[in-house]
């Protein structure tokens, strides 16, 4: 929804059932599906939409070996390079103890990393203002939006029947 | 599309909820004004938590001397109730993310307020080694920034300093995990909100509405969050637990300790999460979803955890017999019978005879019960500690220095403040999020609501199941 006045025909459909249908049966008319709002994370719709699986962990993975070395790395620098001293007669560069450090920091790194890509990559942001299409797609409606910028009147039609068709209990339209 | 529901699972949701009707009861209590035994509760909290400011000020300005401690016993109060709150917090990420890995669908009645908990518990946690610095300014010290003394840096062998990462690192996860689990929540709330009330919870839900790939990276991030955040969680207790066992004081000296201080962890974090949601659930009307299942499950998470507890206390005093090493049987035969026998008596009775009581059915299903009980296991818990702490060192190696430790009010003053922290942090989330995960709950109930698993369930329903995991 990042272009400017969009126009969105958008059924609501009451059950997340029924929206399963609607998108089964959009992908079979070659309907271009704009979006799909549910209230919580419906399971089996991924595939239907043509979603390709998160490479989040991929990201993770990255930002945790980061912290492994940056908390292993530095370390050893400052017991071997910059300031060494020996603790207890052991040996300035004491792997074992270091550990615990290099465990916490590859967490550290890596939570801080895939939060902060979530929320960048779905351009979240605290105090952005989201066009909302209907405020009870956060309560209990499932939300099917086509965009209808240009389109015919005909094609509009065709819509509408399709979303009566498939159950949908409210049709609305909107400019965003 | 029948539902991959064993027939022994029971609801978890009742009442016959619809999606409409799980949003009125969990984000309706956010939208009235609170009622009295709120206020109450609110102006106690913060009553102890001022009481605890003082005694705070009151150490920073007389100094640590305003505390009982000496030179034999240097951590009394401060320590053990650091290490009790730590413990505490362990609750919260082990039903959020070990209990999410494990599939476990009864963690989303609970895991919101638990990790909240978490951390406002390790908020009094990490209180406590910073005023026992004394100096509180100088608390940014314990960590490695380039200075002018050289630079000379902290020590990265030390198990004191292994804390400081491991905790801030919890508190870093554990607030990241909760905040994104709550961002679509505050969107319902936010959706439902007008005037002033819609600005703010228009901020606080980052703008999320609920489009399909969002909710496929969140639940993606949600798993991972999870994944690694679990290890972490068994990681903070280890290395506390490692602040002793490194030392080379016999009783603290030992292997056992990691595990042991995990499944005590645990143990004590159920037995707060079950106090605080046996008042929360009455108070806010949440029956229908913290259902006597959840308190079950839990009871059974305690009655697992509080025999291993009491296996290695059982442990412990049989390798120190069978060790042939004097001081480390003197140390246990002093925990049990010496100056401080009572806090070893209550350790015993508190977390591993009482709990026995949940082998029975009809207890762990027994809302009174188990409340009484996780009392008792929070009083057990913190004697444990004190037992680890103040026992030990009160008899070290020398007898001419051994000595005997009672808090000052200043100490208890200090511990009373931090159930005022937490309490008073604890009722205004409950004013301002959802105390029940609202979004999770939503996508649990095709599987667990009454009325499409429990026993009037209408079979065969066409629509039952297909949200299942």
């Amino acid at each position: 929804m990042a272009d400017k006045h969009s126009e969105v025909l958008f059924g609501l459909y009451d059950d997340e059932v029924d929206l399963l249908d609607a998108v089964k049966q959009a992908n079979a008319d070659h309907l271009e599906i704009m979006d799909v709002l549910t209230p919580f994370p419906v399971h089996g719709l991924d595939p239907l939409l043509g979603l390709e699986e998160s490479r989040l962990h991929i990201a993770g993975f990255i930002y945790g070996a980061l912290g492994t070395m940056t908390a292993f790395g530095f370390m050893t620098w400052v017991f071997t390079r910059d300031w060494p001293i020996i603790f207890g007669g052991k040996p300035y560069w004491s792997v074992p103890a270091f550990i615990p450090i290099t465990f916490e920091l590859t967490v550290l790194f890596c939570a801080i990393g895939i939060t902060v890509t979530f929320y960048t990559i779905c351009g979240l942001a605290p105090g952005k203002t989201p066009d909302i299409l209907d405020d009870r797609i956060t309560d209990d409606k499932f939300c099917l939006a086509f965009k209808t910028n240009g389109q015919s009147s005909e094609q509009i039609s065709k819509l509408k029947n399709f979303f009566s068709r498939t159950g949908a209990s409210e049709v609305h339209n909107k400019v965003i | 599309m029948s539902a991959p529901v064993s027939k022994l699972r029971e609801p978890l949701i009742m009442g016959s909820k619809t999606y409409h009707q799980i949003t009125e009861d969990l984000v309706g209590p956010t939208e009235k004004a609170p009622n009295s035994a709120w206020i109450i509760a609110f102006i106690l909290a913060v009553t102890f938590l001022s009481f605890g400011l003082f005694c705070i000020a009151w150490t920073i300005y007389v100094g640590i001397g305003s505390w009982d401690l000496n030179r034999t016993i240097g951590w009394g109060w401060d320590i053990t109730n650091f290490v009790w709150w730590v413990g505490i917090g362990h609750a919260g990420t082990l039903i959020s993310a070990i209990l999410l890995l494990f599939r476990q669908k009864w963690r989303t009645g609970v895991n919101r307020a638990a990790e909240a908990m978490t951390i406002f518990a390790v908020m009094c946690a990490g209180l406590f080694p910073l005023i026992h610095m004394g100096r509180l300014w100088l608390a940014i010290f314990i960590f490695p920034y380039p200075n002018t003394r050289g630079p000379l840096w902290v020590n990265f062998n030390s198990p004191l300093l292994w804390d400081v990462f491991a905790i801030s690192t919890y508190f870093t996860v554990s607030v990241l995990f909760w905040y994104t689990g709550l961002v679509p929540d505050f969107a319902t709330v936010r959706d439902r909100a007008k005037g002033i009330r819609k600005n703010i919870y228009n901020a606080l839900s980052f703008g999320w509405t609920g489009k399909a790939k969002h909710w496929q990276r969140w639940e993606s991030l949600s798993l991972l969050l999870a994944g690694i955040a679990t290890p972490l969680v068994l990681s903070v207790h280890t290395i506390v637990s490692f602040d002793f066992a490194t030392s080379i004081i016999p009783g603290w000296h030992t292997t056992i300790f990691p595990p042991y201080f995990v499944a005590g962890a645990i143990f004590s974090g159920f037995a707060m999460v079950l106090t605080l949601m046996l008042i929360a659930r009455k108070i806010l009307g949440l029956e229908d979803y913290i259902t006597v299942n959840h308190i079950e499950s839990m009871n059974k998470v305690i009655l697992l955890t509080g025999n291993i507890v009491g296996v290695a206390y059982l442990t412990e005093l049989f390798i120190s017999w069978y060790s042939q090493y004097t001081y480390e049987q003197f140390a246990f035969f002093n925990r049990a019978t010496g100056v401080y026998w009572w806090s070893y008596f209550g350790m015993m009775t508190c977390n591993v005879l009482s709990p026995q009581i949940f082998w029975v059915k009809k207890y762990r299903r027994s809302v009174f019960v188990t409340f009484i009980m996780s009392i008792f296991i929070n009083i057990g818990m913190w004697f444990e500690r004190f037992v680890i702490i103040a026992t030990t060192l009160a008899r070290d190696y020398l007898p001419s220095s051994w000595s005997y430790y009672k808090p000052t009010w200043v100490e208890i003053g200090i511990y009373l403040g931090t159930f005022g922290l937490f309490f008073t942090c604890f009722l205004l989330f409950t004013r301002v999020a959802p105390v029940v995960a609202v979004a999770e709950v939503k996508s649990i109930l095709k599987t667990s609501g009454d009325q499409y698993i429990g026993p009037d369930a209408k079979h065969g329903h066409e629509k039952a199941g297909t949200a299942a995991h």
